[in-house]
């Protein structure tokens, strides 16, 4: 159950975004999370309802964004999807592929609400 | 407010972030690696299921390399330091960190570790993570290359089943193969395979801390780890100009 333990990393993050634009909370946290992040999300909204009490994040929605598994084959120089457990070439059958999507765990975005006075 | 007509509908701002979520972490293991190639130090990142077989093999290697190659170990475990007292046994310095109920070790939790051992003169570091193929997967520890342990008793499918811990992995074992003759359901071939159909090129070894079958490919794999660290201290001594 590592997903606490980035969700906490996740709301440092944003409580320090939301502090140097002087927002007053937070509304919405958007991330992007791939199947091969090694994060299941459902574990992921779960941990984030715990870790959001108390934080500037503490009514914000947390938006989850799926990120297709895809691999690039050098041998035939073609991208296509993947299974996170197979990341073999669709085009040619070739392991040694990069994976170039499907991997990333990343804060896409927040949304903010300024404190009174601040956009004046 | 609402800033255009004076309303009191409340206006939300969409701030773009694109940062990684470890990134902090990550910076963390970056300091960590830095640490280690100052030191000309090889940091190994073992990891497997819980009883895989690490502690074995690590005693073993301690003792093979004895006289050879200088080693230390950290000890990743939930609770109890029984894993770094058996290290201590065999004379080499092991910490041990005990992470509560924490899955995994991260980067910070190595480098409080790392105060408590002296790196001059060192060639190998051992990082013994927790026993675990999910978690431990995910957070960077600034080691030099991560080493998957899967033992026979387990299942020739291990890699297929944890792509992401799998897909990494440096060097894939395949430990307790003294067993291998009463485990007819085991096939390592397949293991091969499917580290192969995770894009992962790395070498799949079959070992046996007990009867020393496959030992010295492995040793030999660390002598190189090693040569390829002095390395790179070699080069930050040409590139600062010392002697």
């Amino acid at each position: 159950m590592h997903e606490l333990a980035i969700c906490q990393a996740l709301l440092d993050e944003v409580e320090r975004v939301a502090r140097a634009q002087h927002a007053e909370r937070v509304c919405g946290v958007h991330i992007r999370c791939g199947a091969l992040a090694g994060v299941e999300p459902e574990l992921l909204h779960r941990a984030y309802e715990v870790a959001r009490a108390g934080t500037l994040a503490d009514d914000a929605a947390l938006t989850i964004e799926d990120s297709p598994v895809r691999v690039y084959c050098p041998r035939c120089r073609s991208e296509s999807l993947a299974s996170a457990q197979r990341l073999v070439c669709s085009a040619c059958g070739e392991w040694r592929t990069e994976v170039v999507a499907g991997h990333e765990l990343l804060l896409m975005s927040v949304e903010l609400i300024a404190a009174d006075g601040a956009r004046s | 407010m609402c800033q255009d007509c004076g309303c009191s509908v409340t206006v939300a701002e969409r701030v773009p972030v694109l940062k990684p979520l470890l990134e902090r972490n990550d910076a963390e293991a970056r300091h960590n690696r830095a640490h280690f190639d100052a030191h000309g130090v090889r940091a190994i990142n073992l990891m497997s299921a819980p009883g895989s077989g690490k502690t074995l093999l690590l005693e073993a290697t301690i003792c093979a390399l004895r006289g050879q190659l200088s080693c230390a170990v950290i000890e990743g475990d939930l609770e109890t330091d029984n894993d770094a007292a058996r290290i201590r046994r065999h004379g080499v310095p092991a910490v041990q960190i005990t992470t509560g109920s924490a899955c995994h070790l991260d980067a910070r939790m190595v480098h409080h570790a790392l105060h408590e051992l002296d790196l001059d003169g060192l060639a190998l570091l051992f990082i013994e993570n927790v026993g675990n193929l999910v978690c431990p997967a995910s957070f960077a520890l600034g080691s030099h290359c991560d080493v998957v342990l899967v033992s026979v008793t387990e299942g020739d499918d291990k890699p297929a089943k944890y792509p992401v811990m799998f897909r990494d992995a440096d060097l894939v074992l395949v430990t307790k193969a003294d067993l291998l003759g009463v485990l007819d359901d085991f096939d390592v071939a397949k293991v091969a395979r499917h580290v192969r159909e995770l894009g992962n090129p790395a070498p799949v070894v079959t070992i046996s801390a007990r009867s020393g079958e496959g030992m010295n490919v492995w040793l030999d794999w660390l002598r190189a780890q090693r040569a390829a660290s002095m390395g790179i201290a070699e080069r930050a001594i040409a590139a600062t100009g010392r002697t």
